[in-house]
């Protein structure tokens, strides 16, 4: 049973482009999550410890650093603006008390530290607290300075910037189990770094044709494997699945293993290429499955077959009768991302009218809940939700054409180790936690 | 639900009128619908050429459509506009007679202002246009989508229109007609049921079909049209100029 816990962000309705949400991620231990904006701008919240008296919830989270990640750019080449949006977030595992974390736009990925500073040195011989120099001759004792205590200051320092690696627009970052590489996916090439390197990438995926007229197809995610190092996977705007392994060769083009769902004829229109491009793939935390999402649903991938999917999930099958019409006004091209639970057992992914929906793989049971500010009391219970796709609407049912087409949730996140999500919709980032009692 | 500010006109009758109705409403010609779908895909494809640089993926799934689409045409051998039909309601005769509009517009003024450029940032029309002319086949280039004569030829037309828009994707020439298109009258028919071949549970009411949108502003009927062929001019600009 999903409870809210909290929601950030402004809250009247007119929403500045800025502040939009354009990405939400956990970091391994779930004690922080970082979102990036259409502003460049990367907020990072840390949970507060757990409140041993108030057992009954786990612990807020509050703004623990914000800074300026990206920055609009000109090329000047091609006369385009380089929007700072952040698209992409991935956090490094914490090897010392710094946090670590990439962080990419179009074309620029960043490594950004942040540190904790809680105590400064006091005391100095040569220069007064506020920083002035002393005069020397006024010098009469020496003392050795303090580390004294201090309000906490937490420091984002961009340690490298790796550019000018990508003509495309970056669509995915994904680290490696190794820790020292990652991997920069944009629409029609892949490149491997190594975190220390910034003015080398390898490219190990290109699928740009050499005649840009017989482009067809492109690439929409990737992610490194989360426990073999040598392979990655990357998904495509046809609805299929590559798994790559970096050892057979420097340029993986040739793929080692192909998923791929035959098309269900009696579904056929001239949408259904469309609908099948792949929005999102994500490893399980086991590393045995993948989950991919496309415009009408969410497909679980046994690594060990590619003909099909062994499980398939719909997230809002009556959208499928309006195809024509989401065409027209661009939402068919919404690219919804979806997110596994700690132990692998639910999904979950965004919807329209700011709706989330789970699929819990083990009960078959499925669930839609609702981001919205009227259930901001905490602790309140959400109510399940419920689309009426034809016919007679029920009580508390809501048609199909009542949905709001411009509250879409592309973005959720599911802590690694307990029961707390974050839904953001536009503008907002709401925290949900299951009932604890 | 979609259009803004319209509501569609007959959503309370769904649940009164029944299936008895279906089967008088005939459903708007299937390729009637399919050209619409093409006109729309092709307008997109403008459109996203137009913004600070174009989303790959979509524009890539536009075209893929509009090849799907061009293919199915080709393979009908209906790569042409269907003639037009006596009977009607008022949208079929309103879809109808633009197009005849338009086909009358174009023989009377041998060089027609293309619409909504503005002229700071464009060339002369009439030089476009001439160049154009001079550049193509005797045919008129407004042919290549709306009336096909000539299957073959038009459809290379129609091709190098779409593959001049993916290398301009590469070596983009920015112009700042976005204005070009902000009259498009976008009041599409809802192509729903026919184009995805589900039909929703709910038996079809009087509005499903061609009804179901009514036309945002009549009087703008004929510039839709003239911006219709203007995006086609735009292409060939594109051809042209680069």
């Amino acid at each position: 049973m999903w409870c809210f816990s909290q929601v950030k962000g402004a809250v009247d309705d007119d929403v500045a482009e800025a502040d939009i949400i354009s990405t939400v991620e956990f970091n391994h231990s779930g004690e922080l999550l970082a979102t990036g904006d259409k502003g460049g701008r990367v907020v990072i919240f840390q949970q507060e410890q757990e409140n041993k008296i108030q057992s009954h919830s786990r612990g807020e989270y509050n703004v623990y650093s914000t800074f300026q990640s990206h920055e609009p750019e000109f090329d000047y080449l091609k006369s385009l603006e380089i929007e700072e949006k952040i698209n992409k977030i991935r956090w490094l595992p914490q090897k010392n008390a710094a946090q670590f974390l990439l962080s990419t736009n179009d074309k620029t990925i960043k490594l950004w530290k942040i540190s904790e500073r809680d105590k400064r040195p006091e005391g100095y011989n040569l220069k007064e607290e506020d920083g002035r120099y002393r005069d020397p001759t006024t010098v009469t004792t020496l003392r050795v300075p303090v580390f004294r205590p201090m309000d906490l200051m937490v420091e984002a320092s961009p340690r490298r910037i790796f550019a000018n690696a990508h003509t495309y627009h970056i669509n995915s970052i994904s680290i490696n189990s190794d820790y020292e590489t990652y991997l920069s996916a944009d629409d029609l090439r892949i490149n491997l770094w190594h975190l220390e390197i910034t003015d080398r990438s390898f490219n190990i995926v290109d699928i740009k044709p050499a005649n840009m007229e017989e482009l067809t197809e492109v690439i929409t995610a990737a992610e490194f494997h989360p426990n073999s190092c040598n392979t990655f996977v990357y998904s495509s705007s046809k609805g299929t699945i590559r798994l790559c392994d970096m050892r057979a060769s420097a340029l993986c083009d040739r793929h080692s293993k192909l998923f791929e769902e035959p098309e269900d004829p009696s579904n056929r229109s001239f949408f259904s290429e469309i609908i099948s491009s792949i929005s999102d793939v994500k490893f399980s935390h086991s590393g045995r499955y993948m989950m991919t999402r496309d415009y009408l649903s969410v497909k679980i991938w046994d690594l060990n077959m590619e003909n099909r999917p062994v499980e398939t999930y719909q997230v809002h099958e009556y959208l499928r009768s309006k195809l024509c019409s989401l065409y027209e006004n661009d939402c068919i091209f919404d690219k919804f991302e979806c997110c596994w639970n700690g132990s692998d057992s639910v999904v979950m992914t965004g919807s329209y009218n700011n709706f989330f929906r789970m699929f819990d793989r083990n009960t078959k049971r499925d669930i839609t809940l609702e981001a919205s500010r009227e259930n901001n009391k905490p602790r309140t219970v959400l109510k399940p939700r419920k689309v009426c796709a034809s016919g007679k609407r029920k009580k508390d049912e809501i048609s199909v054409d009542s949905l709001d087409f411009n509250k879409k949730i592309l973005h959720t996140a599911w802590h690694p180790k307990e029961n707390i999500i974050a839904v953001a919709t536009t503008n907002n980032l709401y925290i949900f936690q299951d009932k604890v009692n | 639900m979609f259009a803004r500010g319209l509501k569609r006109k007959c959503a309370d009758h769904e649940e009164d009128m029944g299936g008895a109705l279906a089967g008088f409403r005939a459903v708007p010609s299937y390729s009637l619908q399919r050209q619409s779908l093409l006109d729309m895909s092709l307008v997109k494809l403008q459109l996203c050429h137009m913004l600070v640089e174009p989303n790959l993926c979509r524009s890539v799934l536009i075209a893929n459509t509009v090849r799907q689409i061009q293919e199915e045409m080709t393979q009908d051998g209906t790569w042409r506009v269907a003639a037009p039909q006596s009977t009607g309601r008022a949208p079929l005769d309103r879809l109808v007679s633009t197009e005849i509009l338009c086909r009358s517009m174009r023989e009377q003024d041998g060089v027609h202002p293309a619409p909504g450029m503005g002229d700071d940032h464009v060339l002369g029309p009439g030089s476009e246009l001439s160049t154009v002319t001079s550049a193509q086949t005797p045919r008129d280039p407004q042919n290549s989508v709306w009336e096909m004569d000539s299957p073959r030829e038009n459809r290379g037309n129609f091709q190098k229109s779409l593959d001049q828009i993916f290398e301009t994707l590469e070596t983009r020439n920015p112009s700042s007609a976005e204005e070009l298109f902000s009259d498009m009258d976008s009041s599409y028919y809802d192509l729903d049921t026919v184009l995805t071949g589900v039909v929703s549970r709910a038996e079809p009411g009087p509005c499903d079909g061609l009804q179901g949108l009514p036309p945002v502003a009549t009087p703008a009927s004929s510039s839709s049209c003239k911006s219709d062929l203007g995006e086609l001019d735009h292409v060939m600009e594109i051809l042209v100029e680069t």
